[in-house]
């Protein structure tokens, strides 16, 4: 994957006009998350029913396209999924972005998958791969309810 | 001055990148290395290395000389005193820590103040936090004005009874504001105040004269300057690095050691503990005759010339806002865009086989001040051309064509 096709249509479409970016009212969890080296900033706010399904997630944050996007794309995702999806769903898109060619989860649709695949062309850049993990990171965090901010340099 | 030719000194420019020929604006992070500075570094290595300073032999005594030559040069490229008032560090970083540990040590006191400035890298600002800790010591900062310069009227405003230390920048590696350190200096000496100078950015792109300067600590990146990495260069002066007491213990910096106690030894190695970055010493003996055979005078004035073009290019460009606006600006063009994060615009100028830096380039405490998270930042080089800069603004025109889409 080249450069024009990292910043393809959905990815800016996405990242200048992010999705669910707003704080969730009477959200239950949250999380924030921030990558030193860029400044990208994401707090995730979840709302999770008595069922333990996400009834209502968004985001506040500042960032480059890519942590934008991969934000917004990923509380599109997320919403109404059961907290043992989110984690399974997290795993594999943090695989895939490592170095798994696809990803493997029945859960989401194809067409969702592609448009989390428009994300993998960070893999070339690995000191972009991280703006593309954070709000991932720190949505697992806000589930876990932890109260340490999520910090990108922490990770490999 | 040919352009063409000092390029050609640098192999990098060989390679391409992406593709395409590389058009490398990050010089205020590291500069690019002629081959003969990394032609020195493979000579020393494969006829005459040895350790120097230890052993009698042949090879010792050779290598010693050889690292001593680049001492002297250094002494004269800066126009120093003496010899001794050179001293070898890993690196700019180093040599401030080196600075701000013993002078704290010996000289600092609870309440005690030190003064630095707005424009400060992290490496003029992190080895004093320490001292704030440890000491109990407070740290002010001179403010900028809307050019994003500091003027001596700043830093006059600043200096408090208690200001025991004044450490600031020469060059800021993002508003490119040259300070005013000759008056900067004098001003502190009226009050006396010892005074250090940050001179990553001013030391591979200006004349330097310490004697002229009369500033007490100078601070030096050779990687900056067309050197090896791995190694730094404090001037300081010779009363204070005979008043000051060692940084780090070792082999090589003492007199006597015994069971009892220990006695140091004198300049320049009660500061050179344990071995050396000797191939990079001795390869940087070869950055300054670079230095030296282009004349530094002609360095600046075509990098004064490539500043002001830069500037005029990225003006016209609607769509870039400079970062500061300095009456005396060296080599740096910081910038955004409306709408596009550096680091995306980074990215999508680096596929063009245009490198530039995107970030807060270590000064958190500038960017908190201007409101912005992240800048973008070309800065220019000796092998830099008015055709690069070109391209950076044709670059910088894809990416609002991506971004626009
Ligand atoms: C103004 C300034 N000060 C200090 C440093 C640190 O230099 P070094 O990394 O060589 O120790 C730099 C380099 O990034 C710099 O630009």
């Amino acid at each position: 994957m080249n450069l024009k096709e990292l910043y393809q249509e959905i990815i800016l479409d996405h990242g200048k006009n992010p999705r669910n970016l707003k704080k969730t009212e009477n959200f239950n969890k949250d999380a924030k998350g921030h990558n030193p080296l860029c400044g990208d900033k994401v707090h995730v706010f979840l709302k999770i029913d008595e069922n333990k399904n996400i009834s209502d997630i968004s985001f506040e944050g500042s960032g480059c396209a890519i942590s934008m996007a991969s934000a917004s794309i990923m509380t599109d995702l997320m919403k109404e999924k059961k907290e043992n999806e989110v984690k399974e769903l997290v795993d594999d898109f943090l695989k895939m972005i490592k170095d798994s060619p696809e990803m493997k989860s029945k859960i989401i649709s194809d067409d969702e998958k592609t448009k989390l695949m428009s994300l993998s062309g960070v893999k070339q850049y690995p000191m972009r791969v991280k703006c593309a993990t954070l709000a991932w990171h720190t949505l697992t965090s806000a589930m876990n309810n932890s109260q340490e901010e999520i910090n990108t340099e922490k990770f490999d | 001055m040919n352009i063409d030719n000092i390029k050609k000194q640098f192999p990098i420019f060989n390679n391409k990148v992406h593709n395409n020929d590389l058009v490398y604006l990050d010089s205020a992070n590291s500069s690019q290395k002629p081959q003969v500075v990394v032609d020195r570094i493979y000579d020393f290595y494969t006829k005459e290395f040895s350790n120097v300073g230890r052993s009698v032999h042949y090879l010792a005594v050779a290598a010693t000389n050889l690292y001593e030559n680049t001492r002297s040069m250094m002494q004269k490229y800066i126009n120093a005193k003496d010899p001794n008032e050179i001293v070898f560090t890993k690196g700019a970083t180093e040599a401030i820590n080196l600075v701000a540990n013993t002078f704290g040590q010996k000289f600092l006191e609870e309440g005690d103040e030190i003064l630095l400035t707005e424009l400060e890298h992290h490496s003029n600002y992190v080895p004093w936090h320490y001292l704030r800790k440890l000491k109990g010591i407070k740290i002010n900062f001179a403010e900028i004005n809307n050019d994003g310069e500091i003027t001596i009227e700043s830093i006059e405003k600043s200096i408090t009874p208690k200001t025991k230390m004044i450490a600031i920048t020469h060059l800021s590696n993002v508003t490119g504001a040259i300070l005013p350190i000759k008056e900067i200096t004098s001003l502190a000496h009226s009050k006396n105040i010892p005074i250090l100078i940050d001179g990553c950015q001013g030391a591979p792109h200006l004349k330097l004269d310490m004697q002229d300067i009369d500033c007490d600590f100078y601070a030096i990146s050779c990687h900056k300057m067309y050197g090896p990495t791995g190694l730094g260069v404090l001037y300081a002066k010779k009363k204070w690095l005979e008043a000051l007491p060692p940084y780090q213990g070792g082999g090589g910096m003492i007199r006597e050691v015994k069971k009892e106690g220990i006695s140091f030894g004198d300049l320049p190695n009660k500061y050179e503990a344990g071995t050396m970055a000797t191939a990079q010493v001795i390869a940087f003996g070869e950055s300054i005759k670079f230095l030296n055979q282009i004349g530094i005078e002609n360095i600046e004035k075509h990098e004064s010339e490539l500043t002001k073009y830069g500037e005029e290019v990225l003006r016209k460009n609607n769509s870039v806002k400079l970062v500061g606006n300095p009456k005396n600006k060296g080599s740096v063009l910081s910038f955004t865009l409306d709408g596009i994060h550096a680091h995306d615009i980074a990215t999508i100028l680096d596929e063009d086989g245009v490198a530039i830096r995107a970030g807060h380039h270590c000064c958190q405490i500038l960017h908190d001040k201007l409101g912005l998270t992240a800048t973008a930042r070309a800065s220019l080089g000796v092998y830099n051309t008015k055709e690069d800069l070109d391209k950076l603004n044709e670059s910088i025109n894809n990416c609002k064509k991506i971004f626009d889409r």
